[in-house]
């Protein structure tokens, strides 16, 4: 081999293995967090009692390590942030694809991107201070640190993720559905409702999972917005009552923890069962996704 | 000769990272004659122990303190697990951290710097003046709901504290929840807010008129309202302050702490000793909690 093809092959050995090692490490520092977090956590399965693990009471200095109120509060505020942006996400995504004339486009865009920008402290910060006690007037409820709070907060932070990743998805779809559609006489709606949306479905499934799993994992904003009451949000007004998620929970008492307590190892418990749940959703979606693949491959084939 | 430049290039960058990953150890001498001391822990000392800080260190400048906050669990956690030279503390230290402490070798050493008092606060409209230990004890075990049940409106009542890891949290739960029995089992109620800092208590009383909070005396505003409070039914409401403190009138007051590992020597017991000085203690009259020279 010459010197000049040697020189070439040597470099593409070295990139090959450089991206090959890139792609791999992804996996493996996924499966490191899920070794550690499994490490630290699940001694608290047999330090603590699973009656006490599932009990209804989370206060852990004096013992209780009861799961429930925070399982529940991450969902009930989560689940309030999905019906929240979702359909807003969703619509605002077709007002840019479909709707909007370009000018409008151009504007709305980058400011969404802004949007998503902002830090979760500061709008946590302006939740607690502005629109904490709007709820309370509004609603009249005892404090405007409440669940529902939270779910509005979270579901401005995901709205910028949902609108992108849906726009893009619509934008997507090519342009002979939309002119198949026109030509068979359906108006502009039709065609929207009908065709684009229904075309881009595995894209906003997308879209929502990412701005679900946001909603999920976000830890500052709602420990400043949703009160941290360690109650168990099943009664009908719960959504106007504060709540406790799992991520505001680690985020408060790690500091304190004295490493191998009790306490300790709790805390990765739930870091565990947050692994978990986003893990299912992510699946969830792919599965969807996948599913769809298949169906529009035989149905186009 | 490019391909082997940029490797050496990486290489170098690298090695100047990773040497970032060395911790640094407490206490270090870091040049000829420059002394550092980590301090860590209460929040509600915080903001005294910069200002103790900054003093010293405009007087002594061969030694550079470093403080942030966290939460008295966080203090005496760092201070047990040996990253931190000093640890303020609003509440002591337990007896399992104690024993965690011996696990690790470490004799935690305690001095008393300063006093505080518990204020306890509402919404400037609310009509409630006084309460007793009982009452304040029942509304946050939740046996208390309304504010007509105290002489107030009809109204809810909307309990903030402080999170778990604050020693303000703990003093309170021990002094005013269990009423000082230390056989008591009672809790916060569940619907307890456990806001996580005293902005967050303070942003929630002047803005909701069915709020009750508790927080300490240098971290009171004047945007809330302070309640008066007696040990008992008959006894005499007081109102939180310098005097009322050091004549131990007022029911909630505390101690407020520093914890060292053994007894401190060298730069960090001049330190404490300048602390506990006329000069140290001035400082911390300033601030609004309670000197400890003046207590006879």
């Amino acid at each position: 081999m010459s010197q000049a093809k040697r020189k070439i092959y040597i470099g593409q050995v070295i990139a090959e293995g450089l991206i090959r090692a890139s792609g791999f490490s992804a996996i493996a520092f996924v499966l490191l967090i899920f070794a550690f977090l499994a490490r630290e956590g699940v001694p608290a399965f047999w330090e603590v009692r699973p009656d006490v693990l599932l009990g209804a009471r989370w206060y852990p200095t004096e013992g209780h390590f009861g799961l429930w109120p925070l399982i529940l509060g991450s969902i009930l505020v989560t689940l309030g942030a999905a019906v929240l942006a979702m359909p807003t996400g969703l619509l605002t995504a077709v007002f840019i694809a479909e709707v909007a004339p370009r000018w409008l486009r151009e504007i709305v865009k980058p400011m969404i991107e802004v949007v998503a920008g902002i830090p979760s402290v500061v709008l946590g910060f302006l939740g607690m201070l502005m629109l904490s006690p709007l709820v309370r007037q509004v609603f009249n409820a005892p404090t405007g640190l409440t669940a529902f709070t939270g779910s509005l907060v979270l579901a401005y932070m995901a709205l910028p993720t949902i609108i992108s990743v849906a726009e893009d998805a619509l934008d997507s779809v090519p342009r002979s559905y939309r002119d198949a559609a026109l030509a068979l006489g359906a108006t502009k709606w039709q065609t929207i409702w009908r065709v684009t949306v229904p075309a881009a479905r595995s894209g906003i499934l997308t879209a929502m999972m990412l701005g679900i799993g946001r909603a999920i994992g976000e830890t500052m904003a709602v420990m400043m917005v949703t009160g941290n009451a360690a109650r168990i949000p099943l009664t009908l007004d719960s959504l106007m009552r504060p709540v406790r998620t799992m991520t505001a929970t680690v985020a408060a008492e790690m500091g304190e923890v004295a490493q191998g307590s009790t306490h300790f190892h709790v805390l990765f418990a739930v870091g565990i069962v947050l692994f978990v749940i986003t893990l299912l959703v992510n699946v969830l979606a792919s599965l969807a996704i996948f599913r769809q693949t298949r169906r529009s491959e035989r149905l186009l084939s | 000769m490019p391909a082997t430049l940029r490797l050496t290039v990486l290489a170098a960058i690298a090695a100047l990272l990773l040497s970032a990953c060395a911790a640094p150890s407490p206490s270090a001498k870091l040049s000829a004659a420059v002394y550092s001391i980590q301090n860590v822990g209460s929040d509600t000392m915080v903001n005294l122990a910069l200002a103790w800080a900054e003093a010293y260190q405009g007087e002594h400048s061969d030694v550079r303190i470093a403080v942030t906050g966290g939460g008295s669990g966080t203090g005496i956690a760092s201070l047990i697990n040996g990253t931190v030279d000093l640890a303020n503390a609003s509440r002591q230290i337990k007896k399992e951290e104690i024993d965690r402490a011996q696990a690790n070798h470490i004799t935690p050493g305690e001095h008393t710097v300063a006093r505080d008092a518990i204020a306890v606060i509402v919404h400037p409209s609310n009509p409630v003046e006084r309460l007793t230990l009982q009452q304040i004890s029942d509304i946050y075990t939740g046996k208390i709901t309304n504010w007509k049940q105290v002489g107030g409106e009809d109204r809810p009542i909307v309990l903030l504290s402080r999170e778990s890891n604050s020693g303000t949290h703990v003093f309170f739960l021990e002094q005013v929840i269990r009423l000082g029995d230390s056989k008591s089992k009672a809790l916060f109620s569940p619907e307890t807010l456990l806001l996580p800092s005293s902005e967050g208590i303070t942003a929630e009383a002047r803005q909701n008129p069915n709020a009750i909070g508790y927080d300490g005396l240098g971290y009171v505003t004047p945007e809330v309202k302070v309640l008066a409070v007696a040990r008992k039914a008959e006894g005499p409401f007081v109102m939180p302050g310098i005097e009322s403190v050091n004549e131990s009138t007022y029911p909630i007051a505390r101690d407020l702490y520093m914890y060292t590992v053994g007894q401190p020597a060298g730069p960090l017991e001049q330190y404490l000793s300048w602390i506990l000085s006329p000069a140290g203690q001035q400082i911390v009259g300033k601030l609004g909690f309670v000197p400890l020279a003046i207590r006879p």
